[in-house]
């Protein structure tokens, strides 16, 4: 475009200059002639003048309506270039090959139900290793619901919420779940990993802003990188560095106003963090919100069901005012035992959801008996909120029993149902350290002690938490059970990490 | 060309109709190398067709948007003056000085325009997704603002929404009695994830089964349709590597796409010129800036296309990945079990052998009348699924009932319950199929798609008709779902009916009688096309096809 350009004005220079002569001469005689002078110029112009002039307006005319030059165009390949190039065009494989001996190929296989008593690779157990916070998922109460459920409804629902998918069934469980947490209303997903994924791009846009802990479990990180906004982590639970990020925020913003009058701020934290099993300073971060007018987004997975006097979360449990939060999101798969998720808040912010919430609109609703066990457990919790007395005396039992085993530490809050041990020291790799665990665990399981690691994607975790042992609380579990368990683990360890510094 | 048909002249309707007629473009030769054995059956599922409707209907439509957007400034007016209530919930006060959560445009449609309509949507019902079911009254007392359920059931409601194509929603006793006992024995969650310690039997004997039924080495199944592409998506392809994707892919394949960093490129849809352009292209420059060679090509297509009914050309596809050494995604969300003569979906329609497709996907909430979605392909593909698979590892593993759900639909397909059932309902189904698009193409609906296709889109183009449609419809009890824009091109709204194996032939007929009467009331029948009642007439003109051919190059090159 450029080089037209150019070529224009050097085309036009002389034309302009000889038509400014042209005017010029006669000038004197009074503006309203020149058009008439000019005709007459033409007149007496001299044939070769003319001519030039002609051919000059005929190459501009040329230069306009020629194709635009490009400068690949030199670079244009011969269908023969591209044969070849296509020929020798080698792609990677779809995916690398697996080698047998991945630890993570070969699944350990549960035989029969995964509740209290769980039968792993052929080994019964007693499980500590899955989210069944309160012994929900072989309760005969759901299980009646479901059945229920399925002999009216079916299976699926064959459709998403929008097309015939809204059943009776769903409309209950929202209203029930909005009761159940004292929020204005409440939306549910059929997977629990899609509802924060899909929540935080509902609303978090290209250019808006969200400060998110580091600590963040993956769906959250999915959920940011859907929505394009701009992510600054702040240190794991630490207010001065969520501070300092939002000092800085605001000096940018009062350097451009005009733009922060339309970029959105958002916190995302968790209640319970699943990845390191401590909970969030839910009322200093609700201060920041109010001073740095900064909206908050609270996924609780973890501590739905688990934390405060009626298992309503971490709000309940720091009595922080639950409107003070944006959105609350939480999973259905843990202490409820069914499948789905939902988030909870306002009308003014959960309603956007549903036009907006692409696992929501996208995908076929929950199954109605999966939804009907959710509403049974929610009957149960509202019950019965001693329940949640009783997970928190077994979470301070397991707590205190796991401490000072040698060679490990065990990291977490004492009411925390999800714990996780990690190794004191490292031994050189996460691959080695990895094996290591697996051999407790494998230790463990022989003696009927379910345990499991807690897994990663190791590539794509943004903040890759240490390798660790997961320990489960549940209600289910007996207090001798329990120390047996945790004299297990004692055993387990002393005996694998000492043989291995035998080894070394 | 188009404007001679909008003069009126009906013997130039074979040009004025813009056709968008299958097969046709290109891949001549491709079609005899693959085409041996079952060129037949090839060409009877080559018929797909778009008609494009008469001009004055496009700018109606348009006329319509705009009277409906002008209204929706006036009454913004007025709520600014106060002279509306505006019901919208509103923001705490506490947090007025914080930025907006929502830019006002952002709400101006679901304002002014959804509002008015959305009765259409999201209705409740309280019973089995069958056939027919029963849906729960609700009235508005503020003009769809808020609903109120009445307390009262509209019984029996013919069902021509729901994905039910083989009828496997149901809620016979006998037939979900393994379900019921696995929900008995296992409760209906799992609580863990598949690589900790939810990895129970029955998902690895479902996996086994799916492996089977769609004649592949391995298969991986996940608790969530739209998660499976989302979450495997990522897992395949990176940064460095180009995903060609079709422009009316699912919004599940497209923020896979989007989550996975590679470089995404649109191609039209099922357009093969298109397709193999951009390959070309893409092999030759290499990646942007860099001009590194791509490190793989995925190409990223669905077996049937929700919204349009159209079949993927998928001989044609798998030509070009051989060609140009790409992979290929295919999705099968709503073709698995509803085509093909044993339900195997899309390959089997085509004869296609399943190992030329390197990933195929599809979902269980559709034909299988269940929940979730699977992954099957090579042992290698699948291995590495299993080790980093987002779901694998983050989300909880399936269900078990669900999972014995579809264990038993999936075994009745495949005839190993020692009945014909399953082989009953694909025949049934495709029988359903081709009466119901026969019987709207002769009433002079506009329908697009392939015509075996169990997704029948009627075009409805203006969006009052959309909503009179969908109300008059509801009125003679026959549920229709309805989209428009965002959902379709503005100008294309349209009512989507699913046909399923559980539909009689009496609800079909009854379902007929009623659109005759409401299209004829609406003025819907905007087909200028003759259909011969007797369709296999039209299966013999090659001469025809082939002027159609010709119209459809120069309507691509007049683009």
């Amino acid at each position: 475009m450029l080089c037209i350009c150019y070529q224009c004005f050097f085309l036009l220079l002389p034309l302009l200059f000889a038509l400014f002569q042209k005017r010029t001469t006669k000038m004197a005689s009074g503006q309203q002639w020149v058009l008439v002078e000019m005709v007459q110029a033409f007149y007496e112009a001299p044939a070769y003048h003319l001519i030039l002039e002609g051919i000059l307006i005929l190459w501009i005319i040329r230069l306009l309506f020629s194709k635009t030059y490009k400068l690949q165009e030199t670079y244009k390949l011969t269908e023969k270039e591209k044969e070849d190039l296509i020929e020798e065009w080698q792609p990677e494989p779809l995916v690398p090959p697996v080698s047998k001996d991945q630890p993570f190929l070969n699944y350990d296989i549960v035989t029969g139900p995964p509740s209290h008593k769980i039968t792993i690779n052929g080994k019964e157990c007693i499980n500590f290793a899955s989210f069944n916070f309160l012994g929900l998922l072989d309760n005969e109460r759901v299980k009646h619901k479901a059945l229920a459920s399925l002999k009216k409804y079916g299976v699926g629902t064959c459709g998403p919420r929008g097309f015939y998918g809204t059943f009776d069934v769903h409309l209950e469980l929202e209203s029930r779940l909005a009761k159940f947490m004292k929020t204005e209303e409440a939306i549910i997903y059929s997977y629990g990993f899609a509802t924060i994924a899909s929540a935080i791009p509902a609303y978090s846009k290209r250019g808006d802003i969200v400060f998110v802990d580091e600590a963040a479990c993956f769906s959250i990180q999915k959920g940011l990188q859907a929505s394009r906004s701009f992510i600054k982590y702040f240190k794991h639970n630490d207010m001065e560095d969520l501070e300092r990020l939002l000092m800085e925020q605001e000096q940018e913003d009062q350097k451009n106003p005009r733009k922060a009058r339309v970029t959105r701020r958002f916190i995302v934290v968790e209640g319970l963090y699943i990845n390191t099993a401590d909970v969030c300073p839910l009322p200093e971060l609700v201060k920041l919100k109010y001073k740095y007018k900064v909206r908050i987004f609270l996924e609780e997975s973890m501590s739905f069901g688990v934390l405060g006097e009626h298992g309503r979360g971490v709000t309940e449990h720091f009595g922080v005012n639950i409107d003070d939060i944006d959105l609350i999101s939480a999973n259905m798969e843990n202490a409820v035992a069914s499948i789905g998720g939902f988030c909870c808040g306002r009308s003014f912010v959960i309603d956007h959801q549903r036009l907006s919430g692409q696992g929501y609109c996208f995908s076929a609703s929950l199954p109605p008996m999966l939804a009907a066990a959710a509403i049974e457990a929610l009957n149960i919790m509202e019950e019965d909120p001693g329940i949640f007395t009783v997970l928190r005396e077994k979470c301070r039992l397991v707590y205190e029993e796991l401490q000072g085993i040698p060679g490990l530490k065990l990291r977490g809050e004492q009411f925390a149902p999800a714990l996780h041990l990690q190794l004191e020291r490292s031994f050189g790799s996460r691959d080695t350290d990895l094996k290591m665990l697996r051999s407790i665990v494998d230790y463990c399981l022989e003696r009927k002690v379910a345990l499991t690691l807690a897994r990663y994607l190791e590539k794509e975790e943004r903040f890759l938490p240490p390798p660790s042992v997961r320990v489960v609380v549940t209600i289910e579990q007996t207090e001798e059970e329990i120390k047996e368990a945790a004299a297990c683990i004692r055993e387990a360890a002393s005996s694998v990490l000492n043989s291995q510094h035998c080894d070394l | 060309m188009a404007r001679t048909a909008a003069n009126g002249n009906l013997r130039s309707h074979l040009n004025g109709v813009k056709n968008r007629d299958i097969k046709k473009s290109g891949c001549h030769s491709e079609r005899e190398k693959n085409g041996t054995g079952n060129g037949v059956a090839f060409r009877q599922h080559s018929q797909e067709s778009f008609e494009q409707a008469p001009m004055y209907v496009a700018v109606l439509t348009y006329l319509g948007f705009g009277i409906v957007t002008l209204f929706g400034y006036f009454r913004d007016f007025l709520r600014a003056v106060g002279l509306e209530k505006c019901h919208l919930a509103q923001e705490r006060q506490e947090q007025k000085d914080f930025v907006p959560l929502y830019q006002d445009f952002e709400n101006f449609y679901t304002r002014n325009l959804y509002m008015r309509v959305r009765d259409n949507w999201n209705r409740p019902i309280c019973s089995l997704p069958g056939p027919v079911f029963d849906l729960m009254e609700r009235v508005s007392d503020d003009y769809n603002w808020t609903f109120r359920l009445t307390g009262k059931t509209i019984h029996d409601v013919i069902n021509m929404g729901s994905y039910n194509y083989l009828g496997f929603a149901e809620n016979n006793a006998d037939f979900l009695k393994t379900v019921a006992d696995t929900a008995c024995q296992y409760g209906v969650g799992v609580c863990s994830t598949r690589q900790e310690i939810g990895n129970l039997s029955i998902h690895e004997e479902l996996e086994q089964l799916v492996a089977n039924f769609i004649g592949v080495e391995s298969s991986m199944v996940f608790g969530m349709g739209f998660a499976t592409n989302s979450m495997n998506i990522p897992a395949l392809v990176g940064k460095g590597c180009l995903i060609l994707s079709d422009e009316l892919n699912h919004t599940s394949l497209i923020l896979g796409a989007r989550l996975s960093g590679a470089t995404i490129r649109v191609f039209k849809h099922n357009n093969m010129h298109s397709l193999e352009k951009m390959l070309r292209e893409a092999i030759c420059t290499g990646q942007p800036r860099t001009h590194r060679p791509w490190r793989k090509i995925l190409i990223m297509v669905e077996g049937i296309f929700s919204m349009e009914g159209s079949v993927v050309r998928l001989p044609e596809v798998i030509a070009l990945k051989k060609k140009y050494k790409a992979y290929l995604y295919l999705d099968e969300a709503h073709s698995i079990g509803a085509v093909g003569s044993t339900g195997r979906g899309v390959t089997e329609l085509f004869g296609v052998n399943p190992a030329d497709v390197d990933v195929m996907m599809g979902t269980f909430t559709k034909s299988f009348g269940a929940a979730g979605g699977y992954i099957a392909g090579k042992k290698e593909l699948v291995d590495y699924l299993r080790s980093r698979s987002h779901s694998a590892v983050y989300a909880p593993s399936m269900s078990p009932p669900v999972a014995e759900q579809i264990i038993r639909a999936m075994k009745c397909i495949m005839g190993h319950d020692g009945s014909t059932e399953g082989i009953r309902r694909i025949q049934q189904l495709a029988e359903n199929t081709k009466y119901f698009r026969a019987r709207l193409k002769e009433m002079g609906f506009i329908i697009y798609g392939n015509d075996s296709s169990p997704v029948v889109p009627i075009l409805l183009y203006m969006p009052g008709k959309v909503v009179a449609f969908s109300r008059a419809m509801l009125e003679r009890r026959i549920g229709v779902v309805v989209v428009g824009f965002p959902a379709t091109p503005i100008t294309e709204a349209r009512a989507r009916f699913c046909v399923s194996a559980a539909h009689t032939r009496a609800m079909l007929d009854q379902v007929l009688h009623h659109l005759d009467e409401v299209g004829n009331a609406l003025c819907l029948k905007f087909s200028r096309r003759k259909y011969s009642p007797r369709p296999e007439l039209f299966d013999e003109t090659d001469f025809e096809l082939d002027t159609a051919d010709v119209t459809q190059d120069t309507y691509t090159t007049q683009c």
